[in-house]
């Protein structure tokens, strides 16, 4: 069973969402990162670069598989998780806090309420 | 129904990803394909084999059967081994494979698991007028590889055999862990190591046997995940990815494995003659990423706006800590050094050609 955080939204995409003062933290959900398998490579975009909902943000190389991951709200990007540069293996081993990929600074703050629940991700993934 | 080796509980006891492949139950993975990767770069590995296909050849004309069939020349010295391609009449391949004499009038086939029904159907049809039996013994026979720069360390302890004396594609019919086997220095990963083929009732002794004898060399049980990313390394092709029935051994640099200086007869034999001639339109080549991104098989290769070719493999090299690919360019476009454009996901990244090997460090004797 994957690691389903309450303190989190999420999105049908596999991205959890945390707000964080006047940012929102975006990450890869257990779920996917463990479908994923061995993430060896992060494409993440460039900070100040404007995010729109749904649009994809950047990629994520694992050994067999690839994956986009998608802009959860519209705004703009804030920051970028460094780390990932020389570590992608951080989205694996911690997907929900020293994996992030990246912040966005929202143009309305509202559009977080309107993300998965827990509860509703679980569905949405099967569990 | 899949099929399971007679090593499918030790898998499942070490905890690997089991999942199908080519009919059978296999282990993908135990831990994480980059540490099982660097156990064989740095020390030594083991990896369960079984479903890779054995047929056996014997009989007065084993060696004209074989020539007829295989690309390669079949006349080496028993106890030697040989790799090949095996053709359709067009050129293309059916299988690439190892073949082992063992003897005067005997020989076995060791083909890709995924192509077994293919090629055993093949083989069949090409009996007629050949004094030859050749016996499908897959289901019996288990195959245990031991390979890593420690590997001939590991496997002195469990044989009597001098393994100084079996060169690179050699090989010996004697006891390994007390069981009958064949011993053979071969291998997919670019370092030293064996092969040891055995009956099915002895694999799980032999198994056993190389992880005690390894234990002090921290011997790691590698899976069909890390055998792709060791082979890829090494740019090795594998059937199925950059090779198969639409690419001939010539466009596949693999020419020196069609025995064109000899005057033997075999399938494909004047249209390979005649490509190697005339030039293939599109060579197969290795590639470095440059920029970010990862061409994966299917990924097509740009110069400028002209399409020029496609990626057949594509993955990270975890010895290089970087991604390269292998892949089909127009010739013309084929000389290392040479930069290209491949499109992953609607952008271009920059690889260029390079020479194959791209990891040159291996133990391999």
């Amino acid at each position: 069973m994957s690691n389903i955080p309450e303190n989190v939204r999420y999105t049908e995409t596999h991205e959890w969402v945390r707000k964080d003062g006047d940012k929102f933290v975006i990450g890869l959900t257990d779920h996917a990162q463990h479908e994923m398998g061995e993430i060896v490579m992060a494409e993440l975009p460039e900070v100040g670069a404007e995010a729109t909902k749904g649009d994809a943000m950047g990629g994520l190389e694992a050994v067999k598989t690839a994956e986009d991951f998608y802009a959860p709200l519209d705004g703009e990007i804030a920051a970028v998780n460094e780390e990932l540069e020389s570590n992608p293996a951080l989205i694996n081993e911690d997907p929900f806090a020293g994996g992030w990929l990246f912040a966005i600074k929202a143009s309305d703050d509202s559009q977080f309420d309107g993300l998965l629940t827990a509860e509703e991700y679980k569905t949405h993934i099967g569990e | 129904m899949d099929k399971r080796t007679p090593l499918y509980e030790k898998h499942v006891a070490l905890g690997a990803t089991i999942q199908s492949f080519a009919g059978y139950m296999m282990p993908i993975k135990y831990d994480t394909i980059q540490k099982e990767h660097m156990a064989v770069r740095e020390s030594v590995g083991v990896f369960d084999l079984t479903h890779m296909g054995e047929f056996r050849v014997t009989g007065k004309d084993s060696m004209a059967f074989l020539d007829k069939l295989l690309t390669n020349d079949a006349s080496v010295d028993a106890g030697k081994a040989y790799y090949s391609t095996m053709c359709y009449p067009d050129g293309g391949i059916v299988d690439d494979l190892i073949v082992y004499r063992i003897g005067d009038q005997e020989y076995l086939m060791v083909v890709n698991a995924a192509n077994l029904d293919k090629d055993w159907a093949w083989v069949q049809s090409h009996l007629q007028g050949f004094d030859v039996k050749v016996e499908n013994e897959s289901d019996e026979t288990a195959l245990v590889a031991i390979q890593g720069p420690r590997a001939q360390q590991v496997c002195a302890k469990l044989t009597d055999v001098d393994l100084d004396g079996i060169g690179y594609y050699e090989h010996s019919t004697d006891k390994f862990a007390g069981v009958d086997s064949l011993i053979a220095r071969t291998g997919y990963t670019g370092e030293d190591g064996f092969e040891i083929y055995m009956k099915y009732p002895d694999a799980e002794t032999v198994w056993d046997a190389v992880v005690k004898a390894g234990e002090e060399f921290g011997i790691t049980a590698v899976g069909l995940a890390a055998r792709d990313t060791l082979r890829l390394e090494v740019g090795y092709p594998l059937y199925g990815n950059d090779i198969d029935h639409s690419t001939t051994p010539i466009e596949a640099k693999l020419g020196w494995v069609v025995k064109l200086k000899t005057d033997k007869p075999f399938i494909a034999r004047e249209i390979l003659e005649q490509q190697k001639v005339e030039k293939p339109g599109r060579y197969l080549v290795g590639m470095k990423v440059i920029g970010k991104g990862f061409p994966r098989h299917g990924t097509p290769l740009f110069s400028g706006d002209r399409k020029v070719g496609i990626v057949t493999s594509g993955s990270i090299a975890p010895a290089l800590g970087q991604a390269v690919c292998l892949g089909y360019v127009e010739r013309g476009f084929q000389k290392r050094g040479n930069e290209l454009e491949a499109e992953v996901r609607g952008k271009r990244i920059p690889i260029k050609i390079v020479k194959i090997p791209f990891y040159t460090e291996g133990s391999r004797k």
